[in-house]
């Protein structure tokens, strides 16, 4: 991978840092009068989501990481990796639970994700912003309240729970927002 | 479609235009003398954290100014008086939210008077455009001593890679003696004097001197010079100038072996500029203020591509 001197750090760039993939969040340049430059970036890290802050000598470079985002499938798990496949070269990629994470309550087979590979490895799998999936477990739906207020929990098919409007039965499929785990809306029978 | 638009709004603009308008009357009103020397000259600085940018014109290599300094000193040499510029710098990767490798400098000169006079029109200057009326002055170990505590004089190396351990500033070690200070007072200073108003800070390190006389401040030696601070961003830095040559020669030297030792490319001392010091230079005391940093502050922006037509990244 090619060096990256401080000057070429943008929002987004993934570089190498103490042996770990990390992607650059800013990047500011700070110079004493008369004195050495210095760039103050802070970085996330990867692998652990943490966020960082390091400071280096102005010209100073970090080495790129072989990082990239690709959308993949989900196939199935065997309870150790789960396993994703590219849709156009039917390429088969695994992940470990270190990967998938919190993504893991999510995971619908054909359903397409982001992976970010690293050194051609899964890193993290990202879910899509919204996820149609079945209710499998709630308490009976109550008829004729659909325009009263009040919520229940309900498992839906991947093992996520959510909250959901009182009138929703097992076997529906409703829309529900991954980033913040909420019900969205019932989704458009097909 | 490109992005063609001005990174700085008519407004600002406009008020770019009032603030040059306002800096020249400042100087009529005390007959101090607008110049505009060349742009493009055969000499550079040769202080090592100053990168220069280079033109080629046939077979000669040209060097964009970083600040008019070089030039307005031969000036001052030839008798001309008192002297300011308004105009054009370059320094090549100065980039971020306070700089910009293009910018423009407000640089004047005032023959037999010492930095101490200096820092009162600066502070009168300062005082007509940004809302403060009153200034403080405090010495660069002072304000080491109060913020930091520590010596400047006395700390060792060691000591200054420890304190930026226990401030929690994460840099790869090791770097030199002068590299310290300067971190801790960009990550730790800056900020904390960023609400004091206007702060004018003295009495440097004489490794610190750059271009000033070193001076005798009870039992330690300290160069003669000054910075201007507001709201946390350096806006002015001043010297009581080295009037001698050989004093100066001694420190191209040194520059350029401090150059060698980082890599970078040396620069050919000024031989224009050592020979007009030897022939004859007034007492006098000179500063450099960032012409649109006084904006940023006036405007309260924070970014220095919003007081300029077109940034950097726009040009």
């Amino acid at each position: 991978m090619p060096n990256f001197s401080t000057n070429e750090f943008k929002p987004g760039l993934k570089v190498m840092l103490d042996n770990e993939p990390c992607s650059i969040l800013e990047n500011e340049y700070v110079k004493p009068g008369k004195g050495q430059a210095f760039n103050r970036v802070k970085l996330r890290n990867l692998r652990s989501g943490r966020v960082l802050e390091k400071t280096f000598k102005s010209g100073d470079s970090l080495e790129g990481a072989d990082v990239m985002d690709i959308d993949l499938e989900y196939s199935y798990t065997d309870g150790e990796f789960w396993y994703f496949m590219d849709p156009n070269t039917f390429e088969q990629h695994s992940a470990d639970r270190a990967a998938v994470d919190d993504a893991e309550k999510w995971l619908k087979e054909q359903e397409k994700y982001e992976v970010t590979l690293f050194n051609g490895a899964p890193l993290a799998v990202t879910p899509p912003n919204f996820i149609e999936l079945e209710i499998t477990e709630t308490d009976p739906g109550l008829k004729g309240d659909t325009a009263q207020g009040g919520s229940k929990p309900a498992t839906l098919s991947t093992g996520a729970v959510v909250r959901v409007p009182l009138f929703l039965s097992e076997g529906e499929v409703i829309r529900v927002d991954t980033r913040s785990g909420e019900y969205v809306s019932r989704a458009s029978k097909s | 479609m490109s992005d063609w638009r001005p990174t700085g709004s008519a407004g600002a603009l406009r008020e770019r235009a009032r603030l040059l308008s306002t800096i020249r009357t400042f100087f009529a009103e005390r007959d101090v003398l607008e110049v505009d020397t060349p742009l493009l000259a055969q000499f550079g600085v040769t202080d090592p954290n100053i990168e220069l940018f280079t033109v080629s014109e046939s077979n000669e290599k040209r060097f964009l100014q970083s600040s008019p300094e070089y030039a307005m000193k031969r000036l001052l040499a030839s008798g001309i008086g008192d002297i300011y510029q308004l105009g054009k710098a370059f320094r090549r990767g100065e980039r971020g939210s306070r700089h910009n490798p293009e910018f423009t400098l407000l640089e004047w000169y005032r023959t037999n008077i010492n930095h101490y006079e200096l820092i009162r029109e600066v502070a009168e200057l300062a005082t007509r455009v940004l809302p403060v009326s009153s200034w403080q002055v405090w010495s660069y170990a002072a304000l080491f001593a109060e913020i930091l505590n520590l010596d400047v004089f006395t700390a060792s190396t060691e000591a200054l890679s420890k304190k930026i351990e226990e401030e929690g500033i994460s840099i790869d070690a090791p770097l030199s003696h002068l590299d310290y200070l300067d971190l801790l007072m960009t990550h730790r200073i800056e900020p904390q004097i960023a609400n004091w108003g206007l702060v004018f800070i003295i009495d440097f390190l004489p490794e610190q001197s750059a271009l000033a006389r070193l001076i005798t401040q009870g039992e330690n030696t300290v160069a003669a010079r000054f910075e201007a601070y507001y709201g946390g961003l350096e806006l002015a830095n001043g010297y009581w100038e080295e009037t001698q040559a050989d004093a100066l020669s001694a420190r191209f030297t040194d520059d350029n072996a401090k150059r060698d030792l980082r890599g970078q490319k040396q620069i050919a001392p000024d031989t224009r500029l050592l020979d007009a010091l030897e022939a004859e230079f007034p007492d006098c005391a000179g500063v450099a203020l960032g012409f649109d940093r006084l904006l940023m502050l006036m405007l309260a922006q924070s970014s220095i591509s919003e007081v300029m037509p077109f940034a950097w990244d726009h040009a």
